[in-house]
């Protein structure tokens, strides 16, 4: 569905370095990493908005630039910004997708409007963005896209709409032909729907697989201070020292059974990104 | 079927999957080629990935519990199968083992272990 090779991007200050993911159909990849690790860089890239240094994109097949315009009726995009022009009617936002989609289903449009309860009479500015997103889907499956980009959708929303959303998105692949790529830093989301996950930190891929995988390569470990002998700590990412006790987390290829005195526990995504990132602060 | 998630558990998504459904196919709430919610259908229920449902079927298949049919989806497979059988003997023995560890913990001789488990069969 989605191959991305050795991706790169030089912004002088930030570089974005030999990104490399695949995404085969009817499964959802989450991109995660801390603010400005080249989350949306990456998209951007992905989707030609912004040209890249070097390496390979193709969608179904297709390469994103050669083939741009056949790509771009392939995709359904949902940015962090929305795209319509504010002063827009609902309605008139779908006239104006209508256009660039010769593929376009009006009655698909409609039903998805209705589905969502959106009002075709309400001004675009005036939607929630939880709306707004809806609004983007809405246009994403009246043009029958297969692959589903979405930029930080769950940011701003409520759990109820960002479970909503994870719903419909689940939806969207069950035919087991579509994909979705969303990029987000609310990893809850992404623990139990996403069957892919693809961390980014500082501009390259920490980790990319299935999810499970990720999660179980690492594990928190914590313990007593005398506990942490020379050897442990050298192989413990992010490590925190505290009155009582120590954690931090390892790989389970360094650490594979409890030292004396330490506990190994399962981590979530979060906890992962957390010790990963606070290992870089301290570089 | 009845498949309950417990976000508490220590025991991975996947497993708690296995483990009720092969529950479900002994105590017979399962019948023999009944059929099993589709991957996607199930992941979508659950709200759980594909690939997540995905594993816990093909290890269930793998242990003889239930049977996939090409476009066709998953099945029960038949109680008494050879694979289901020595799986279960498995079980057994695995939990015998801790039993046997327990029991050497608590400084019980094999013959007392034994007829404790004796009595245990009796009351079932």
């Amino acid at each position: 569905m989605l191959k991305v090779k050795s991706i790169s991007k030089d912004y002088g200050k930030f570089k974005l370095e030999d990104v490399s993911f695949h995404l085969p159909p009817g499964y959802i990849m989450g991109l995660i990493g801390p603010n400005g690790a080249g989350k949306t860089t990456t998209l951007s890239i992905i989707l030609n908005f912004i040209s890249k240094g070097a390496g390979d994109v193709s969608i179904l097949g297709t390469d994103h630039i050669a083939g741009e315009a056949e790509v771009k009726k392939q995709i359904g995009v949902v940015f962090d910004s929305n795209v319509f022009v504010c002063d827009w009617k609902v309605m008139e936002a779908g006239r104006a997708m209508a256009i660039f989609y010769d593929n376009w289903k009006q009655k698909t449009f409609l039903e998805m409007l209705s589905l969502f309860g959106l009002d075709g009479n309400k001004k675009v500015g005036q939607l929630s963005k939880g709306m707004q997103t809806k609004l983007m889907l809405a246009c994403a499956f009246a043009h029958d896209a297969r692959l589903l980009i979405l930029d930080e959708p769950t940011s701003g929303m409520d759990p109820p709409s960002r479970d909503e959303l994870l719903e419909l998105l689940q939806d969207y692949i069950k035919d087991g032909n579509r994909s979705v790529l969303f990029s987000t830093h609310i990893t809850a989301d992404l623990e139990r729907v996403a069957d892919y996950i693809t961390y980014i930190r500082g501009g390259r891929v920490f980790f990319t697989g299935p999810t499970e995988e990720l999660i179980e390569e690492y594990r928190i470990i914590k313990g007593g201070r005398e506990d942490l002998t020379g050897d442990l700590r050298g192989k413990i990412h992010g490590l925190r020292m505290h009155t009582t006790g120590f954690e931090g987390l390892v790989s389970r290829r360094d650490v594979s059974r409890e030292p004396a005195g330490c506990i190994l526990e399962r981590g979530t995504i979060d906890e992962i990104m957390i010790y990963t990132a606070r290992e870089d602060e301290h570089k | 079927m009845k498949v309950v998630l417990s976000n508490a558990s220590t025991m991975p998504i996947y497993e708690q999957i296995k483990s009720q459904i092969r529950a479900a196919v002994m105590s017979g709430e399962l019948m023999e080629n009944e059929t099993l919610p589709s991957l996607r259908q199930l992941a979508k229920d659950l709200k759980i990935s594909v690939l997540t449902t995905m594993r816990a079927y093909s290890e269930l298949e793998q242990e003889g519990f239930i049977t996939s049919l090409q476009g066709k989806g998953y099945y029960v497979m038949p109680k008494g199968s050879q694979l289901m059988r020595e799986q279960l003997l498995r079980e057994v023995e695995r939990s015998l083992g801790e039993a046997a560890e327990a029991a050497k913990n608590a400084g019980l001789t094999g013959e007392e272990l034994a007829g404790m488990l004796r009595l245990i069969m009796e009351v079932d």
